[in-house]
């Protein structure tokens, strides 16, 4: 074999451990959304106490809006304390908390609801129109929208008090 | 008037106004099963793992089923739709990545890799091809070695 050829075999490996390396530190979790800075999808919907649940209603407040499901175990269970604290925190200072239930049986939410006394709006998204509207692969899913309506965040797994208070008082910063 | 000529003139009466007919029959509002099924096949099930959204029987591919359904039921194009899922999804949602930009790359290598690859075979078997008989004339195999040669024969191993 020619001598030029015979260390260009090795060297055809560097740019697949190059590429290796990179997907390697990536984190899975971190699902990049297209939506981030674009308007929040707008819905309305009804909600588990038969109220309307609607985004637009919501204009001029930072909203935290959360996908999730009673069978979505330890995730969900873990936020909804966190999510409740967060709006009773919040609600006196412009923040609101929604809960979209997706792919869920509505006796099973409502016991989750109850379990939990979730006392923020909360509605289940029946069709899946909502959800596949804000591009939503599982539960849970967190969109921190500003006051102008737009997704400025998204957080995919439990919502902690860290993250909640983090974005929700930059967004309440901004001014409206 | 010849009765063919009436008898064309009364067939064209009927064809004529039929496409027109058939066309104010179904606005955008029929769907083929198919024409989901084209425009499924080709969006990854989110929650899946190497399926199609027409092969998932998952609630979260029946709801994308209905949405492209609806939308093209809305008059809405097959490209329209799919848009729809990547300005959500990203082009991730796409099984198949598309024929344009970065992404063309994993089009273009695995052939340019392949026609490399065969080119260096194809340069390799030359040269041995011709190596050999020129090898074989060459007498490289000298008395010692045809001595150890005919020693190890006869030992075994």
């Amino acid at each position: 074999m020619s001598r030029p050829w015979r260390w260009l075999i090795p060297l055809s490996a560097v740019p697949v451990l190059v590429l290796l390396a990179y997907g390697f530190r990536l984190n899975p979790r971190d699902v990049p959304s297209p939506l981030i800075s674009r308007p929040a999808p707008g819905f309305a919907l009804t909600g588990f106490d038969d109220s309307t649940v609607s985004l637009a209603a919501l204009r001029g407040k930072v909203v935290v809006l959360n996908f999730w499901a009673s069978w979505c175990y330890p995730a969900c269970y873990e936020e909804a304390p966190v999510l409740e604290r967060g709006w009773r925190t919040y609600r006196d200072r412009g923040a609101v908390v929604v809960g979209i239930d997706i792919q869920d049986k509505v006796e099973a939410a409502q016991k989750f609801i109850r379990d939990f006394t979730l006392s923020f709006p909360n509605a289940q998204d029946v069709t899946g129109k909502v959800s596949i509207d804000y591009g939503v692969y599982g539960v849970p899913e967190t969109f921190f929208i500003d006051r102008g309506g737009r997704i400025r965040a998204k957080h995919v797994g439990a919502v902690t008090e860290d993250v909640f208070r983090t974005h929700v008082e930059r967004l309440l910063a901004e001014p409206g | 008037m010849t009765p063919l000529r009436a008898f064309a003139l009364l067939v064209a009466a009927i064809l004529v106004p039929a496409p027109a007919a058939l066309r104010a029959q179904q606005p955008a509002t029929h769907v083929g099963e198919e024409g989901v099924y084209e425009i499924a096949s080709q969006l990854r099930c989110v929650v899946c793992q190497n399926l199609s959204v027409a092969d998932s029987p998952s609630e979260m591919a029946q709801q994308m089923r209905a949405i492209i359904r609806e939308r093209l039921a809305a008059g809405e194009t097959p490209d329209q739709v799919v848009r729809y899922f990547i300005e959500r999804y990203g082009e991730w949602i796409l099984l198949a990545p598309r024929r344009r930009g970065f992404t063309l790359l994993v089009w273009i290598l695995p052939p340019l890799a392949l026609l490399a690859g065969l080119g260096v075979v194809a340069l390799r078997l030359r040269k041995w091809t011709r190596r050999t008989p020129a090898g074989r004339a060459d007498g490289v195999v000298d008395a010692a070695m045809r001595e150890r040669i005919r020693r190890e024969l006869e030992t075994g191993p």
